[in-house]
């Protein structure tokens, strides 16, 4: 089973926010601040990795981003990905999310001989949750959104998507995207040698002319979305905090000031 | 799609009913686009289980289409896409509006693919545009840490509202407007998927998370799912509902189906109680609308004060059961 695994390299999602700067409308991380494989795309990886442990085949992580996003993709080789692909030129810069899903579709197209495409549930920078099924429409195949498990039958995929109220199964023929959700996988730490091969790896890059894609589909150039404005919502603390010599006369106190709100 | 694209399209849920929460902040938002821009409101609805117009016409609705297929009788992506793409490029409408449910999560950006457009998903505010120009969408981004406003420059512009950030319509009774039938033939070769079976994990009786005036959930500061108990008590002795952060569900403790935030359910209770819960931005953005939280939690610099109206700052195995033994004392059911 062949498994493409979409990922992408963002700043650390956890970091505080005054750890990012506002410049015109893009968000700017402080110089220090680590990247990491997006949420839920590592977890995507070892969904990957895990299929193909029971059914054979090969992994392969691909990023667009910048040289940078080659740390991301080495991790993925470290956490056992067989090859991985690097999608950078400066016709991609300031794709949004119909410019990046072009470019990952044509590198799938590139790779050829698919049968499942993983992607993150929704990156968590921009937590839009949009190029997951912009790659299966421009590769015209199915998409599942968002998957807590996925197991292969033989002849179909058994993909468990979440709703509101549980989760559906669903069948799926190869080739289709998944989306992962956090559930579907608990992701695997690289081993010694994985960082050691990972480290002597050839990360080939693959650009627009590589690709076939006409940069004006793409970049700046084939936006549908712009952003017009950032800012950072203000959250204005005002906690009353109620204290106590033992929990009996905090949890009584604090049924009292509900009781007064009108809270009970 | 051209510019004289016109009109907004609501999608409404059929799981939510003619009359539901959902339905009523949809048509909402898009009755006021309506009148705003001057163009019609039409509702669209998947299936046939949606029997019922009449709401839907006094919630601000000109026109009800609804869209007949029997792949239709639940959510299903490529019969939904098959059935809406030759009925959008019909209506050709400016806006094309739906709830950020798991339904619109998956329907939005595919829609707006298929169609060749934009999409802005999980919007949390919008307005007309200058000059009748795009709208302006604002939608939260790195979890909920920073606001972006967007505009899609293609037509129709698609866009996904985040359950409880729009005040519903107030319905105008005996407002009526017209209906039609849309039979599809979605190409059963693009049919590439099949739901087989729908398995419901959350509870079917008792109130629904989303609904619930009062909800009690906990973190991973529980521990483990053996003090679980703790959160179910206090719940039990409010009335509340049960939720829980993404650590918790994702170790198991607990179903998907209870996770509170940004890629769980958002929930606009009047009491929510926090425990154990360190109040990360995508835990917190789906309590938003929440009126008043209450913050249960060991360290006194957690996140989650910052947030709440009440703290208590101690350990959660002590502080519940001592919690749930008052509440029980006051509501007289001890
Ligand atoms: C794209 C994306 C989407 C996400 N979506 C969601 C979402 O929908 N919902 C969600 O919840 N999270 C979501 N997350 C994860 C989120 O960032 C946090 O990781 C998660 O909410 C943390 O859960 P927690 O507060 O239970 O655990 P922690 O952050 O580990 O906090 C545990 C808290 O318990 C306290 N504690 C420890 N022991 C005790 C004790 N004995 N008594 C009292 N308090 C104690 C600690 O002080 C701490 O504050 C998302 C993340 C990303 C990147
Ligand atoms: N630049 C990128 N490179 C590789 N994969 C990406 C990129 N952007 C998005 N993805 C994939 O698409 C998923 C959804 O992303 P988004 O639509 O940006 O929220 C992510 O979780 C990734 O798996």
């Amino acid at each position: 089973m062949n498994i493409v695994v979409c990922i992408k390299y963002v700043p650390d999602w956890e970091a505080p926010a005054s750890q990012f700067r506002i410049e015109d409308s893009r968000l700017v991380p402080a110089p220090g601040i680590a990247y990491r494989i997006s949420d839920t795309d590592d977890e995507a990886i070892e969904a990957a990795l895990q299929l193909k442990e029971k059914h054979g085949g090969r992994v392969t992580a691909i990023s667009l981003g910048p040289a940078s996003a080659r740390d991301g993709l080495k991790h993925a080789l470290a956490m056992g990905c067989d090859q991985a692909v690097l999608l950078d030129d400066p016709a991609f810069e300031d794709s949004d999310a119909a410019g990046t899903a072009a470019v990952l579709a044509a590198a799938i197209r590139k790779l050829g001989d698919v049968d499942l495409i993983l992607t993150g549930r929704q990156a968590a920078d921009w937590d839009q949750g949009q190029v997951h099924a912009g790659i299966a429409e421009f590769l015209g195949l199915p998409a599942v959104i968002p998957a807590r498990h996925i197991e292969w039958t033989g002849s179909e995929f058994i993909v468990h998507r979440i709703y509101e109220e549980g989760y559906e199964e669903i069948a799926v023929k190869p080739p289709c995207v998944v989306a992962c959700s956090n559930e579907i996988a608990e992701p695997r730490y690289p081993t010694l040698r994985g960082i050691m091969a990972a480290s002597r790896a050839q990360i080939p890059v693959w650009t627009a002319a590589d690709l076939g894609i006409d940069p004006g589909r793409v970049g700046r150039a084939g936006r549908r979305t712009r952003v017009l404005r950032l800012y950072a919502p203000q959250v204005e603390a005002k906690c009353e905090f109620i204290e106590g010599e033992n929990p009996e006369e905090i949890a009584a106190k604090l049924v009292q000031r509900l009781r007064e709100e009108k809270l009970l | 799609m051209t510019a004289e694209a016109r009109g907004i399209v609501a999608i409404i849920e059929p799981a939510d009913g003619p009359a539901g929460a959902l339905t009523a902040e949809v048509l909402g938002v898009a009755r006021r686009l309506g009148n705003d821009l001057n163009e019609p409101v039409t509702a669209v609805v998947l299936g046939e289980t949606v029997a019922e117009v009449g709401p839907l016409w006094e919630f601000g609705a000109d026109k009800v289409i609804r869209v007949v297929h029997p792949l239709l009788a639940e959510f299903n992506l490529d019969a939904a896409l098959g059935a809406l793409e030759p009925l959008i490029r019909r209506e050709n409408p400016n806006v094309v509006l739906m709830a950020h449910t798991f339904q619109g999560r998956a329907l939005g950006p595919a829609l707006a693919f298929r169609l060749q457009t934009g999409v802005a998903t999980d919007c949390v505010d919008l307005r007309p545009g200058a000059g009748g120009g795009s709208l302006v969408l604002t939608r939260s981004i790195l979890g909920g840490n920073f606001r972006a406003e967007v505009v899609i420059d293609t037509r129709p512009q698609i866009v996904t509202l985040r359950p409880k950030a729009f005040p519903p319509a107030e319905p105008t009774p005996g407002r009526t407007g017209t209906v039609e039938e849309f039979r599809p033939e979605p190409d059963p070769v693009r049919v590439r998927q099949e739901v087989r079976r729908r398995i419901q994990e959350a509870a079917a009786e008792g109130v629904r998370l989303e609904d619930a005036r009062i909800v009690v959930a906990g973190g991973r500061g529980l521990g483990g799912p053996e003090n679980w108990h703790l959160v179910e008590e206090l719940a039990s002795a409010l009335g509340a509902a049960v939720g829980a952060s993404r650590a918790v569900t994702d170790a198991g403790w607990v179903p998907t189906s209870l996770q509170i935030g940004l890629t769980g359910k958002t929930i606009s209770p009047d009491l929510y109680i926090a425990v154990g819960i360190s109040g990360a931005v995508q835990h917190m953005a789906g309590v938003s609308a929440a009126k008043t939280i209450v913050a249960i939690n060991k360290d006194p610099d957690a996140t989650i004060f910052r947030y709440a109206r009440f703290g208590v700052v101690g350990d959660a195995k002590q502080i519940l059961p001592a919690l749930t033994r008052e509440i029980k004392k006051a509501l007289g059911k001890a």
